[in-house]
């Protein structure tokens, strides 16, 4: 089937399996690593993209469902040139150790900055309880997104006045 | 952070909290992962694995497989015994079946693999493979397995008439017995520290090229260990070391899983030789979970011989271990129960003797050490578990219990009663500073208050002691590579330096922390040292990481060779200065004449002059390699203590606090060790509260998946708070002595000590991991009936 999926940005049209998962398709078709597979079960979260802005595990979707539609990825996190807040965050308060959980859960974060521009730990921890860590135990996680979000209300205040 | 440093933070030299290295990569999705790997003409393998854990296999039918269009091959245990690769030797000198030839032995076990264009093709592919089994009854606890009537699972095996996998023992048998005749009291404890599985985000996986002209073999490999898994490949496989290049690329996550050597990786090389193209496998979850290394599985009975004050005479234990269906610890090769005898733990008294034995059962073999050093979780589980029970049988407040226990300072180097010797430490500082910080003894009235309210609240306190960095020569080493490590380091004449590693990280950030060790010793800016590992063409020799041994040993190779260099640097900045080299003082990238700091050369100086302006004689250029032989292991260890309240009617417990201190000598990257501690109390508070791989009757694995097998998320994960004491290990070039397990070590007996204490005025004296809710339930129910 031809399907054409617009990957932070642009458009890729190809011929896919129907039974081909969003993931591999994003992986081994569109050539982008960084979203990663970790399980066999919906369960780990390292698959995470934003569809339309909203985070989905990749692993659950098929290409052909993501025709028409934009998938944001990690490789599209980055805006300008500049890094976006959360990928700052991350680095600045150790939010990763081995990082094969860090490009999904820094989309979470970014799509849960977009809901909620000052979420409390216990709405950052809920927010990023479909995706597993296996490195950080999570404290450092949520420190890197509160930060991100106080950087962004910074910034925002900035630009205000 | 008040960490102490002695370089400027523009150098970042140990004690600075450098942002890491590694992440710059990473945050951007630029890792470089197994699974990342794409080479030109590679094909893709996916293994069939058995379904029933014991089985005759009467024949295998590969034509409908074959039939599929992109499948080029299907290996058997047939093909691969036609190379003499169908059995392997496994890293406690037993033998592994790669591809099964006449039995299966446990669920999941590899049967045969399947070769093809696509990943989706040989998936279809290995689903076709028809496998005739002839079921046999299924041996899945060890105790069974040693009953004299059951059925010899390893009948394979020359001289092999029963299922035991190996017998150790350790200590002082007759001083123990005495001990235990003085005793006034005698404490016990049976536990079952449950089968556990490191489980890192990223499964195991290889892409193996071998190059049918030249016969060179490019092995991508999620390794912890590329440099032994290189020799091992050259050993077993028969191919010329020096053809055999081991690439371990990003790894996401190890803990012990990434340590052996898998069937996968050995069906995909002898593939990639046979066929001629690369050849990649990738583990599924479910993979990973049934037939990969896992951890503990130990059954333990301790004693403790006590007088009525409180003083530990002795200690005795017998461990029966499940082993699986190869007996494959991954452990130095003269402990059989690897570093198990550290059991005596923080605590000074004169006998020990311990008792091991490891049975053969229809599981997954594994043993690894789940970050862990071989077994020291079990052993520190298990003490602290005894000490704790000890404290409310003689009615002594545990933490005065442990008090009265502690090697003092004064004391070490300690020997134990079974022959480590532990290097510096100071518990009792340790453990009050613990106690202070949680408010200790106002606990204590508040958990009085809240029982006579009905209310079940529970301080549980663990003081573990860990034995890592293995290790001497002497005594360590791995299939007879002595665990030694290395540290190549070569200045560039602009003042940059390339430094080379044995170890290899998985997430700890040696390609910070260890360019932080050089920056210390030469004043070169951290982040103008370059950091490679993983790849064995390019590094020195090393058996790894693992078992917290990056920084003792590796980390010790890097000091040393750093000093080499920072003694040639004086040399030449004597020369450049025209003074004499015991006039030259350096600190901090300066190298000056004593006492007039205004005639100075930088480090990058001297660099400059290494290559085009030396003294009379001197060898040109400035680099080293230092292989490290450690004189003794290193000695970190902690004091936890959790406080929970437990729900009567549910058995639900909800972690309150978690207060940990820690003492790993000194801190190189303090945020970095901390983010490592809090990574550790979270797999401690995993495998207390619900990590478990377990197996009906039929030895079906249940846990085979993330639904089953429950990991924590950020919902469920206590919030830590971090404490530290230093002591420096003094035989360590910095004084550091390991942190990457420390807090897997000692949390699990910490957690499981808070809830056994919430409860332990009913009577309650044990409940084993995981602490599930309904456990907790049932002990309630049968205290009150
Ligand atoms: S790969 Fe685990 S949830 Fe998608
Ligand atoms: S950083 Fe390793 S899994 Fe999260």
């Amino acid at each position: 089937m031809e399907v054409t999926v617009n990957v932070n940005g642009t458009d890729h049209t190809a011929d896919v399996e129907p039974r081909k998962l969003l993931v591999d398709h994003i992986r081994t078709v569109v050539g982008l690593t960084g979203t990663h597979i970790g399980c066999d079960t919906t369960s780990c979260g390292v698959c995470t993209v934003l569809l339309d802005g909203a985070p989905v595990k990749s692993c659950t979707v098929l290409a052909v469902q993501a025709d028409g539609r934009s998938v944001t990825t990690v490789e599209g996190l980055k805006s300008g040139g500049e890094l976006h807040p959360v990928q700052t965050a991350f680095s600045d308060e150790h939010g990763l150790q081995c990082g094969f959980c860090t490009p999904a859960m820094m989309l979470v974060g970014a799509a849960l900055l977009e809901q909620n521009p000052d979420p409390s730990d216990e709405e950052i921890r809920w927010a990023i309880s479909g995706n597993l860590c296996r490195c950080t135990g999570y404290m450092n996680i949520v420190k890197s997104i509160r930060a991100a979000a106080e950087a962004k209300a910074t910034a925002a205040a900035g630009a205000d006045s | 952070m008040t960490a102490h440093t002695t370089t400027p933070p523009e150098i970042g030299g140990i004690g600075h909290s450098l942002k890491r290295v590694e992440d710059a990569r990473l945050i951007e999705g630029q890792g470089n992962f197994l699974d990342d790997i794409s080479l030109p003409g590679m094909l893709y393998m996916a293994l069939v694995r058995s379904p029933v854990a014991h089985a005759r296999i009467n024949g295998i039918d590969i034509e409908a497989a074959m039939a599929v269009d992109g499948v080029l091959a299907v290996v058997t245990g047939e093909l691969m015994a036609a190379h003499n690769l169908a059995w392997m030797p496994t890293l406690s000198g037993d033998t592994q079946a790669v591809l099964a030839t006449d039995k299966v032995r446990y669920q999941g076990q590899e049967v045969a693999a399947v070769i093809a264009t696509d990943p989706y093709i040989a998936a279809d592919g290995a689903e076709l493979v028809d496998v005739d089994y002839d079921v046999l009854p299924a041996v899945v606890t060890p105790q069974q397995s040693l009953d004299p009537d059951t059925v010899v699972i390893r009948d394979e095996k020359e001289g092999q008439t029963d299922n035991l996998a190996y017998e150790w023992e350790c200590g002082d048998d007759a001083a123990t017995a005495e001990a235990f005749a003085r005793a006034d009291r005698v404490v016990s404890i049976q536990t079952h520290y449950p089968r556990s599985h490191p489980a890192p985000l990223e499964t195991c996986g290889i892409v193996a090229d071998v190059n049918p002209v030249t016969g060179q073999a490019t092995i991508y490999m999620t390794s912890q260990a590329p440099h032994a898994h290189r020799t091992l490949f050259a050993m077993v496989a028969g191919l010329p070391e020096q053809n055999i290049r081991i690439i371990s690329p990003d790894i996401g996550g190890g803990f012990g899983n990434k340590v052996p050597i898998y069937p996968g990786y050995v069906v995909a090389t002898a593939a990639s030789l046979v066929i001629g193209k690369p050849v990649k496998w990738v583990e599924t979850r479910t993979g990973n979970l049934i037939s990969t290394g896992f951890g503990r599985d130990y059954h333990m009975s301790g004693e403790l011989a006590l007088t009525d004050e409180g003083r530990i005479l002795g200690l005795r234990v017998d461990v029966l271990s499940d082993q699986g269906a190869f007996y494959s610890d991954a452990q130095p090769s003269r402990y059989r129960a690897g570093l198990f005898h550290v059991v005596t733990g923080s605590y000074d008294f004169p006998a020990a003797h311990i008792t091991c034995r490891g049975a053969f059962t229809n599981k997954a073999p594994g043993g690894v050490a789940y970050r862990c050093s071989f077994r020291i979780t079990e052993a520190s589980y298990l003490i602290e578990r005894l000490v704790q029970t000890a404290a409310y049988e003689l009615g002594i407040d545990p933490a005065d219990l442990r008090f009265r226990n502690f090697i003092q300072p004064e004391q070490f180097p300690y020997e134990t009663p079974t022959g480590f010797v532990y290097d510096s430490g100071d518990y009792p500082t340790a453990l009050r500073k613990a106690l202070d910080a949680v408010g200790y003894e106002q606990l204590r009235e508040e958990q009085a208050e809240a029982r006579a309210q009905g209310r079940l609240i529970g301080i549980g306190i663990a003081h573990f002691t860990e034995a890592v960095g293995a290790g001497p020569a002497h005594t360590y080493d791995i299939a007879g590579l002595k665990m030694i490590d290395s540290a190549e380091l070569r200045v560039h004449p602009t003042g940059k330096a390339i430094l080379k590693l044995g170890v290899k990280t998985q997430g700890q950030g040696h390609e910070t922390t260890f360019a932080q060790i050089v920056a210390e010793q030469l004043g070169i800016p951290a982040y103008d040292i370059k950091v490679e590992h993983g790849d064995t063409d390019h590094t020195p020799y090393g058996l790894g990481t693992y078992a917290s041994r990056s920084t003792p040993v590796g980390g010790a190779a890097t000091a040393v060779v750093a000093r080499k260099l920072a003694d040639k640097a004086r040399h030449i900045a004597a020369h450049l200065l025209e003074a004499a080299v015991e006039d030259i003082e350096m600190a901090a990238g300066k190298l000056h004449v004593k006492g007039s700091p205004d005639q100075a050369v930088t480090i990058q100086d001297v660099a400059l002059a290494a290559y085009t302006n030396l003294p009379e004689g001197m060898e040109y250029g400035l680099e080293d390699v230092t292989y490290y032989n450690p004189p003794n292991l290193t000695f970190p260890y902690g004091s936890y203590i959790v406080v929970v309240e437990v729900d009567p009617d549910t058995g639900v417990w909800k972690v309150e606090r978690m207060v940990a201190l820690d003492d790993c000598g000194v801190r190189i990257n303090p945020m970095i060790v901390e983010g490592q501690i809090h990574g550790g109390l979270t797999e401690g508070f995993a495998m207390s509260s619900m990590q478990w791989i377990t197996f009906d009757e039929d030895g079906n694995c249940i846990g085979s998946n993330f639904m089953d097998y429950l990991v924590p998320t950020a919902w469920e994960t206590p919030r830590f708070e971090l404490l530290e004491t230093v002591v420096p290990s003094p035989h360590h070039p910095i004084g550091a002595k390991g942190v990457g397990e420390s807090a897997t070590v000692g949390s699990p007996a910490a957690y499981v000590n808070a809830v056994v204490d919430a409860l332990a005025h009913l009577g309650v004296r044990n409940i084993d991991m995981p602490v599930l809710p309904d456990r907790v339930w049932e002990a309630i129910d049968s205290a009150a009936s």
